[in-house]
């Protein structure tokens, strides 16, 4: 009997430690997949925990009597300098009429929002025969008794500690148990634009900014993208300047975009003196920054067009240039397409190189043309997250699930582009 | 005339170019039964006349949009009143900015005189004057263009190879936009840090351990020069890099050769799509993200073990930032995986290994110039990023390797100096564009390396 293993027993040997090992990488591999997929629950159920409430905006019903010698002191309606506020904190203190102190009734005041007055103002401009009548209105409370309402204000934490006192928020559960306080559905967070006062704070203005933008964005980098991909395909010579060309773009994809947010400061804005913050200036630049995504997306679609086609066509005689505009380009079109969209949805998330070209600003208006300042979603996003309210970083939240909203549509597009229209040859 | 109705017009223009144009080449040979005759297709006489009318029109109209500010503005200065005259350079521009918020009914900066009056009307006069000039000047350059094409059609004209070549034209003009691009980076970034350079040496810039850009408005304050030694924010930018990859590269691997190697097809049909989500996810969003939850979560764990966590801990930013790479690490990873030979893993399995040991010991190092590549272009994504940082890293720039303390990176610091109005040739502002030179030759360097070690290695098995 030899005293020699044999390699059967050496192996069998080692087996047990060997299988251990293969486990345990096994497992090692699956927790790495299972860690990403489970930051991707968590982030989602954070946004939609954090974010949710801020489409629930809390309302405050007063009686509010519009007393004409307020109003329209001289008999005339002046609604530039009438005094709605002055309605709108009598009606208040009718509410609560034993606060007669100076101090507790401005406390009293600080329950409702300055949008009260303007809701206020509104009515009376569509509705001048309201002079003189009382109505009971639902107007917002302001964003420090919604965040009570919402739970988000700790009754028992010290008071120097809340923005609410023991006293406010007694009047507002007197309020509530007259069944005068109601949470309804925010409005305001997609019919306002940017506001200092989070309960009247709202995304439109920046939605039509990025819409501005997009729109330059896509009118400029689709015809050029693919014109450029045309090219570079169909009729550019195996040169020195077409390689430099393609290596160029590979690059481009990669510069970050803050890189291009720089360029678009030194071109567009200081050399060629166009506006600041305009939706012209960002559709120029985001255009720059998609370029080379649609670019590669359509060079890879007309590479999947066959050489059949152009082959039959040349055979029967169609130039060059017909060939690809009556063959190639149809059938490589929705590929083309797809790509756009993805390169859109990138320029919509993209918010670094608009903070160079001055797209930060605080803007309440809507923007109304190319050259508006404006600001975009994102960017949106950005301002309200450094805000230090407790109730903008809940319209954060919100303001990303409408972001992330258009984002999956547009990738949703996207895909049932690609499904519906490729074809296999 | 408005640009946008004059453009409107030019498009009118050209489309009953294209039509007289059509006509008149089937007229040429005796009516629309002879099209063989002609030498080309006739709407291709109805788009080389069009060419001709569009073409030289619009080339017109924006020249003249580019040189006109400057020379109404020329033209403004030179009336104003002496006084006005002999401001300096920076006056200057504020008064025009006045003068052109003022004509245009916006709010301005000054007390309104007669004088700035009189020059805001001048200005809307000139500009008025200048757009019926452009108008009448564009549209008769469109209707003789196209009146000479026109003239010029006949049987033997060669107008498909005259459209095609024009079209070749233009497809070479929008593939050269990147390469200007790329060009109007380079320039643009450049200039910029030379000027920077002339007003603080660039071995302070590269090996100063000291960054304040705060540059005071009085000779007299304390701190008044600032100080540009951008080594804190070379060495904030690595450690947050550092971190980043630190979770990216693990975590991506290892989900790469998971879902390659062990995972069910549905498993893998399911994760594959959720972590691209995570590459489609806005960085803004990862920033919220980090700034709001992970950093307070981070500091209050570091508290209860007892440690000191600042609020902008570079910790928070850099695992955020890893985790936002995962999908780019782990797709690049699966693209080297996949590309070794089935024959080597084959050979391997059939030797007896374990499946891990075929990984290991086989398919990894045979993929890892690829695997390599890919981390290069992935750090090279770190490095740029901007958003997270931004909202989740502090502004101080601490030099330490510490991720618990808060740091400061090349880009939030680009940010911070351009955000807002400043004058464009502060030191201050130039800063900015010298960071931006380091962060783009950086990158760009990464870029190239990383692309062609993924490619020659891609080749290596073809």
């Amino acid at each position: 009997m030899a005293i020699e293993k044999t390699t059967r027993e050496k192996v069998e040997a080692g087996l047990a430690r060997r299988h251990r090992k293969e486990a345990l990488f096994r497992v090692v591999g699956m927790l790495a997949t299972v860690v990403g997929v489970l930051f991707l629950g968590i982030f989602f159920a954070t946004l939609v925990a954090k974010g949710s409430t801020a489409f629930k905006q809390t309302f405050v019903q007063l009686d509010i009597t519009l007393e004409a010698d307020v109003l329209a002191p001289g008999g005339t309606l002046d609604l530039g300098y009438a005094d709605f506020d002055g309605l709108v904190r009598s009606a208040l203190g009718k509410q609560f009429p034993e606060v007669t102190a100076r101090a507790d009734r401005r406390q009293l005041y600080r329950l409702v929002s300055v949008g009260a007055s303007y809701a206020l103002r509104d009515l009376i401009e569509k509705n001048p025969a309201l002079l003189g009548t009382t109505q009971s209105l639902w107007v917002p409370a302001s964003s420090d008794v919604d965040m009570l309402i919402k739970g988000n204000i700790d009754s028992n934490v010290d008071e120097s500690l809340r923005t609410l006192s023991d006293q406010q928020i007694g009047w507002v559960t007197r309020l509530a148990a007259r069944g005068r306080v109601e949470s309804r559905f925010n409005k305001a967070l997609f019919t306002n634009g940017d506001s200092r006062d989070p309960e009247l704070a709202g995304v439109k203005g920046a939605v039509v900014g990025s819409f501005y933008m997009l729109l330059v964005t896509i009118t400029l980098s689709f015809p050029i993208g693919v014109a450029a991909a045309i090219y570079l395909e169909e009729f550019a010579p195996r040169s020195r300047l077409s390689d430099l060309i393609e290596v160029n773009i590979n690059n481009l994809a990669a510069v970050p975009s803050i890189v291009f947010g720089l360029l678009g400061l030194a071109v567009f804005i200081d050399w060629m003196a166009l506006p600041r913050s305009a939706p012209l200036v960002g559709g120029l630049v985001l255009t720059l920054l998609t370029l080379p995504v649609i670019i590669i997306a359509s060079r890879a679609a007309i590479q999947a067009v066959p050489p059949s086609i152009r082959e039959a066509a040349l055979g029967i005689g169609a130039s060059n240039t017909q060939v690809v505009v009556h063959h190639v380009l149809p059938l490589a079109m929705p590929g083309m397409l797809t790509g756009a969209i993805i390169g859109m949805s990138r320029a919509l998330g993209e918010s670094a190189p608009l903070l160079m070209i001055g797209m930060v600003a605080f803007i309440v208006d809507v923007p109304g043309s190319l050259t508006d300042p404006a600001t975009a979603l994102p960017v949106q996003i950005y301002l309200w997250a450094d805000s230090p309210e407790r109730a903008f970083a809940e319209r954060t939240s919100a303001a990303i699930i409408v972001l992330l909203g258009f984002l999956l549509l547009m990738n949703f597009a996207a895909v049932v582009l690609r499904k519906r229209m490729e074809r296999k040859w | 005339m408005q640009s946008t109705t004059l453009i409107l017009m030019l498009v009118f223009m050209s489309a009953a170019a294209f039509y007289f144009g059509r006509r008149r080449s089937l007229a040429t040979v005796g009516g629309p039964g002879h099209g063989s005759a002609l030498h080309s297709l006739p709407g291709y006489y109805g788009y080389y006349v069009a060419i001709w009318c569009a073409i030289p029109s619009l080339l017109i109209l924006l020249i003249w949009l580019i040189i006109e500010p400057r020379l109404v503005v020329a033209m403004v200065i030179e009336g104003l009143p002496e006084a006005y005259r002999t401001l300096s350079e920076g006056e200057i521009n504020l008064l025009v900015n006045n003068i052109q918020n003022l004509a245009s009914g916006d709010a301005v900066s000054v007390e309104v005189d007669a004088a700035l009056l009189e020059a805001a009307s001048s200005f809307n006069a000139y500009i008025d004057r200048s757009r019926d000039l452009l108008a009448v000047f564009a549209l008769g350059i469109a209707g003789l263009g196209g009146a000479i094409a026109w003239r010029g059609i006949h049987a033997d004209l060669r107008a498909r190879n005259r459209v095609e070549s024009v079209v070749r034209w233009a497809l070479v003009a929008a593939s050269s936009i990147a390469v200007l691009t790329t060009i109007g980076i380079v320039l643009s970034v450049l200039f910029e840090a030379l000027r920077f350079f002339q007003k603080v040496p660039i071995t302070e810039f590269l090996f100063g351990l000291n960054w304040s850009p705060q540059t005071a408005i009085r000779a007299d304050q304390v701190g008044s020069s600032g100080s540009f030694g951008a080594v804190p924010l070379f060495t904030g930018t690595l450690l947050i890099t550092g971190i980043a990859m630190f979770v990216a590269v693990p975590v991506g691997l290892m989900t790469a050769i998971y879902l390659a190697e062990y995972s069910t097809r549905r498993v893998r049909a399911i994760a594959k799509p959720l972590l691209e989500v995570l590459a489609g996810i806005p960085t803004v969003v990862y920033g919220f993200f980090a700034a709001l939850t992970v950093a307070p979560w981070i500091r209050r764990v570091g508290e209860s073990l007892g440690l000191q966590v600042a609020s902008e801990s570079a910790l928070a930013a850099g695992v955020v930032m890893g985790i936002m790479i995962i999908p780019l690490v782990s797709s690049l990873s699966d693209d080297a995986i996949n590309a070794v030979p089935a024959a080597m893993r084959d050979g391997a399995l059939g030797l007896g290994s374990t499946r891990s040991e075929t990984m290991t010991k086989v398919i990894l190092p045979a993929a890892l110039p690829g695997i390599v590549g890919g981390i290069l272009l992935a750090v090279s994504r770190a490095i740029g990023e901007t958003m997270i940082v931004v909202m989740a890293a502090g502004l101080s720039a601490n030099l330490t390797a510490n991720p618990l303390e808060a740091v400061t990176t090349v880009t939030v610091q680009i940010v911070t100096l351009l955000v807002g109005d400043q004058e464009f040739d502060s030191a201050k502002t130039l800063a900015a564009f010298a960071l931006g030179l380091m962060l783009f030759v950086v990158t760009l360097g990464l870029n190239v390396l990383g692309l062609s070690v993924v490619r020659k290695y891609r080749e290596q098995y073809e």
